[in-house]
C-alpha cells in the first residue's frame, strides 16, 4: 500500500464521520499503526479492503438486464459446471423449482427466482442472485482471519484454508450470498460465486455471461455497464424503471442490476445505504488505540493516587468509607 | 536410594488425592456424590455428551438448526452474547477493590474473579463447538490477521484475557497447592493485571455489541443503533454487579460448607453495596437505551409488534429490576436486592438473545418459526451449564475462593 496516496483518503472519511474516529485519527495516526501494534489494535488505517483500486478502470462487472431475462436457467447450469459443483437433485430444465424461492447454497453458486409481472401476467419476471462482488465487501470487513480479498478484477475470492468456521461474514452480507456447508464434520467451508476469477483473469468471462442467450448478463468494465446502463434507461424510459440497483447500494457493487418494476418487488434489499458497511465500524475500530493508551495510565494514576492518600493509615480511611456507604 | 524416592513419590500421591477428596476416602467421597443435583446432572450429560460427540463427527448440521440466513444460534446468543457481559463480574470488581479501594467488597473478590474466568472459559467452549472448523481457533493470532474486522479484535482480547484471569486467580491456586515462592510471584502483578483486565473488557466487551453494526438491514432498527457498543458496555457493568449477588446468594443457599463466617456474615452488607452500584449502572443504561431511539427518531416503531416487545425488555426487564433494586438498597433489605440481581440478570440474557437472535433477521418471512431451537441444541447447551456449574462447585469446595486459608491470612 502507498502510504502517500492512503492518507488523504482516510483523513476525509474520517472528518465526516463521528468525532471518535477523528479523535484517534488525529492523536494516534502517527505513531501508533506499526504492523505489531495493528495486530492488537485493529485499526481503521488497515480497514479498507480494496482502497488503492477503488476507482480503478480495470475493474470489471456485470449488468442483468432482468427485462431480458427468460428463466431458462442455462446460466446456473453453466455456473455448476465452471465450478465443479454436484449435479443438483432436479435437471435444469425443470420449471418447477420456481414454485418457491431459493437462494445460493453451497452446491449452487447461482439461482433463478420467478415473481408476478405486475404489468403483463403472462410474463413473468425472473430474477438470477449470486455475488454482486461489493466495491467494500461486508464479509471482507467482518472476517477475523482475511480468508476474503477483493481483487483488483471485481471479483471477490475466498480462501478455504484460512477459514475456521465462524460464519460473521454471512451475519454481515447485506445480499444473504455466502453460504455454508453444515453437512460437513472436517472440512466445512463458505460457498458463493468467485466472479469465475480464473477465467476472468486470462481475458474470459464469467460462465453464466457466456451462457446466457437472452443476452440479460453484460460482462464488462464496470464504468462502462454504468453507462450502457443508463443508456438503456434513458433510451426506454417505458421499460426500465430509473434505478441501477447496485450502483451506490452498500457502496457500490460489481454486479448491477436493470429492472422493469421496482426492486423491492423482486427481493432486493431495499433498506441499504450508500454507505460501505465498514463505516459503521470505523469510528469503534478507531476508538481502540485511545482506550488502549489512556486507560492504563488512567487507572494507573487512581491506583497511585489513592495508595498516596491512604499514607500511613493504610485501609482504614476506605473502611470508613464503606461504612459511610 | 530408589526407596526414599518411592516414599516420597507415595507421599505427593496421597497429598495430591487428600486434595482430590477433600480429605475423605474414596468411598466417603463417592457417598458424598449422590446427591438430587448430581442425578440430574448425570441424567443431563447421559445425552448431551453423545449429542456433543454426534455434532464433532457429523457436522453442525445434526445438532443445530442453523442455516445460510441464520449462521448463529443458541450457542452464540446464549453462550457468548449472554455469558461473556455476566462474565464482567472479574474486572468491575476487582477494580473496585485492588484500583479504587473499596476494600469493604474483599470477601467476594476471589469469587467475582472465577465467576469471570469460568465464564470466559465456557464462552470460549459454546464458540468451539459453534465453529465449523474449531481446530483453527488459533488462525487469527497466527494464520490471517483480518484487522479491519470487529471479531478479530474480540478474538484476540478474549484470548488475552482469559490468559489475565488465570493469572489473577492463580492466588487461589497456589494458595490450595500450599505454594509460597510462585505465589509471592502471583500477589506482584495483581495491579498489572487489573489494569490489563479494565482496558481488554471495555474494548471486548463493546467490541461484542460492535459486531452487530455490520448488520444494519438485518438488526431490526430499535436495536440496531450507531450506540450498541456503548450499550454493550454499560449494560455488561450492572450485569456483573448482579452476577456477584446471584452467584452468592447460590453459595449462601447451596454451598455453605465452602464458605467462611467472614464470607457470609458480611454478605448482606456486601449485597447491598453492590446492589447500589447496580442501580446507578441501570438507570445509565435506560437513559443511553432510550437516547438509542431518539438519535435515529424511531419512536413510531414503538406501536409495531417488534416496538412492543423492546417496551417489555426496557420497562419489564430493565427499568422493573433497576426499581426493585434502588427499593432494596433504599430499605436496607438483601433479600429484595437479591430478587432485584437475579431478575436484572435475566433481562440481560434477554437482551442480547434479542440482538443476536430473536431481533436479528426480523424482515425475512417466518422469522419466528425459524428461530425456534432444535431440542439437540438446547440439550449442548444444557449439558455446558451443567459442566459449567460442577467445575464452579469443585473449585469452590476445594480451594479457598469464599472462605481464607489461615496460613495465608499475613499475606491479605
Amino acid at each position: 500500500m502507498d502510504g502517500t496516496v492512503k492518507k488523504p483518503e482516510t483523513e476525509n472519511i474520517s472528518e465526516e464521520k463521528e468525532n471518535t474516529c477523528e479523535i484517534s485519527r488525529r492523536g494516534f495516526l502517527a505513531g501508533s499503526a506499526t504492523a505489531a501494534g495493528a495486530l492488537l489494535l485493529g485499526s481503521c488505517e488497515h480497514a479498507y479492503a480494496s482502497m488503492e483500486f477503488s476507482n480503478s478502470k480495470d475493474r470489471y462487472g456485470c449488468l442483468t438486464d432482468l427485462t431480458a431475462c427468460v428463466g431458462c436457467r442455462s446460466c446456473e447450469k453453466a455456473c455448476n459446471e465452471a465450478n465443479n459443483l454436484p449435479t443438483p437433485d432436479v435437471s435444469f430444465d425443470d420449471a418447477s423449482v420456481f414454485k418457491e424461492k431459493r437462494r445460493p447454497t453451497s452446491k449452487a453458486y447461482t439461482v433463478v427466482n420467478q415473481y408476478k409481472n405486475p404489468k403483463d401476467e403472462s410474463k413473468p419476471i425472473y430474477r438470477k442472485i449470486q455475488c454482486n462482488h461489493c466495491n467494500e465487501p461486508g464479509c471482507a470487513s467482518a472476517c477475523p482471519v482475511h480468508a476474503y480479498t477483493k481483487t483488483k478484477e471485481g471479483a471477490v475470492l475466498y480462501d478455504a484454508d484460512k477459514c475456521f468456521g465462524c460464519r460473521y461474514c454471512m451475519v454481515a452480507c447485506p445480499f444473504y450470498v455466502p453460504a455454508y456447508d453444515y453437512e460437513s464434520a472436517l472440512e466445512p467451508k463458505i460457498a458463493k460465486c468467485i466472479l469465475c476469477y480464473d477465467r476472468i483473469k486470462t481475458g474470459g468471462i464469467p460462465a453464466c455471461a457466456e451462457a446466457c442467450p437472452g443476452g440479460a448478463i453484460t460482462f464488462g468494465k464496470r464504468n462502462e455497464l454504468i453507462n450502457i446502463a443508463r443508456k438503456k434507461i434513458v433510451e426506454k424510459p417505458d421499460r426500465y424503471i430509473d434505478h441501477i440497483y447496485g450502483e451506490q447500494e452498500a457502496g457500490g457493487t460489481s454486479w448491477i442490476y436493470i429492472s422493469g418494476v421496482p426492486f423491492e418487488q423482486l427481493d432486493f434489499p431495499t433498506n441499504l445505504t450508500k454507505r460501505p458497511l465498514i463505516e459503521e465500524t470505523k469510528g469503534f475500530l478507531g476508538a481502540v488505540p485511545v482506550v488502549l493508551t489512556v486507560w492504563p495510565a488512567f487507572f494507573g494514576m487512581v491506583y497511585a493516587a489513592l495508595q498516596h492518600r491512604e499514607g500511613p493509615h493504610k485501609g482504614q480511611k476506605n473502611e470508613k468509607e464503606e461504612e459511610k456507604k | 536410594m530408589s526407596n526414599g524416592t518411592s516414599i516420597k513419590t507415595d507421599n505427593f500421591r496421597s497429598k495430591f488425592m487428600d486434595k482430590l477428596l477433600m480429605g475423605m476416602s474414596w468411598s466417603e467421597y463417592s457417598k458424598t456424590l449422590i446427591t438430587p443435583f448430581n442425578i440430574v446432572a448425570a441424567l443431563i450429560l447421559s445425552i448431551g455428551i453423545p449429542t456433543i460427540a454426534i455434532r464433532f463427527m457429523y457436522g453442525l448440521a445434526t445438532v443445530t438448526h442453523a442455516s445460510n440466513e441464520y449462521p448463529w444460534g443458541l450457542f452464540l446468543g446464549w453462550g457468548l452474547f449472554g455469558g461473556v457481559p455476566l462474565s464482567a463480574a472479574g474486572f468491575v470488581v476487582g477494580t473496585a477493590y485492588y484500583i479504587f479501594g473499596f476494600k469493604g467488597f474483599k470477601p467476594l473478590v476471589r469469587l467475582a474473579i472465577l465467576t469471570g474466568f469460568l465464564g470466559y472459559l465456557f464462552a470460549c467452549l459454546y464458540l468451539l463447538t459453534d465453529l465449523g472448523r474449531p481446530w483453527r481457533i488459533y488462525y487469527p493470532m497466527f494464520i490471517g490477521f483480518g484487522t479491519a474486522s470487529v471479531l478479530f479484535l474480540v478474538a484476540w482480547h478474549v484470548a488475552t484475557y482469559l490468559t489475565v484471569q488465570l493469572l489473577e486467580f492463580s492466588e487461589a491456586i497456589l494458595e490450595w497447592v500450599k505454594s509460597r515462592r510462585v505465589y509471592k510471584w502471583a500477589t506482584m502483578i495483581v495491579i498489572g493485571m487489573t489494569i490489563a483486565g479494565i482496558i481488554l473488557s471495555t474494548l471486548h466487551q463493546s467490541a461484542l455489541g460492535a459486531m452487530f453494526l455490520l448488520a444494519p438491514g438485518k438488526l431490526h432498527p430499535l436495536w440496531y443503533s450507531p450506540f450498541l457498543p456503548h450499550l454493550f458496555l454499560s449494560s455488561s457493568i450492572y450485569a456483573a454487579l448482579c452476577m456477584v449477588i446471584v452467584v452468592s446468594t447460590l453459595i449462601a443457599r447451596f454451598l455453605r460448607g465452602a464458605a467462611d463466617n467472614n464470607f457470609l456474615g458480611n454478605l448482606d452488607r456486601m449485597t447491598l453495596g453492590l446492589g447500589k452500584g447496580a442501580c446507578v449502572a441501570m438507570f445509565v443504561y435506560f437513559v443511553l437505551k432510550l437516547v438509542g431511539v431518539a438519535h435515529d427518531d424511531n419512536w413510531y416503531l414503538l406501536s409495531s409488534p417488534y416496538g412492543k416487545w423492546f417496551l417489555v425488555e426496557i420497562l419489564g426487564f430493565v427499568l422493573l429490576p433497576a426499581a426493585i433494586l434502588t427499593y432494596g438498597v433504599k430499605n436496607s433489605s438483601a433479600g429484595v436486592v437479591r430478587f432485584g440481581a437475579f431478575y436484572a440478570v435475566l433481562g440481560i440474557i434477554m437482551n442480547r438473545m434479542n440482538v443476536s437472535i430473536i431481533a436479528f433477521n426480523w424482515n425475512l418471512p417466518e422469522h419466528l418459526h425459524h428461530i425456534i431451537p432444535p431440542w439437540r441444541e438446547v440439550i449442548v447447551v444444557l449439558t455446558l451449564v451443567t459442566i459449567h456449574i460442577m467445575i464452579f462447585r469443585w473449585i469452590l469446595n476445594r480451594m479457598p475462593v469464599v472462605r481464607e486459608d489461615p496460613e495465608y491470612m499475613e499475606y491479605h
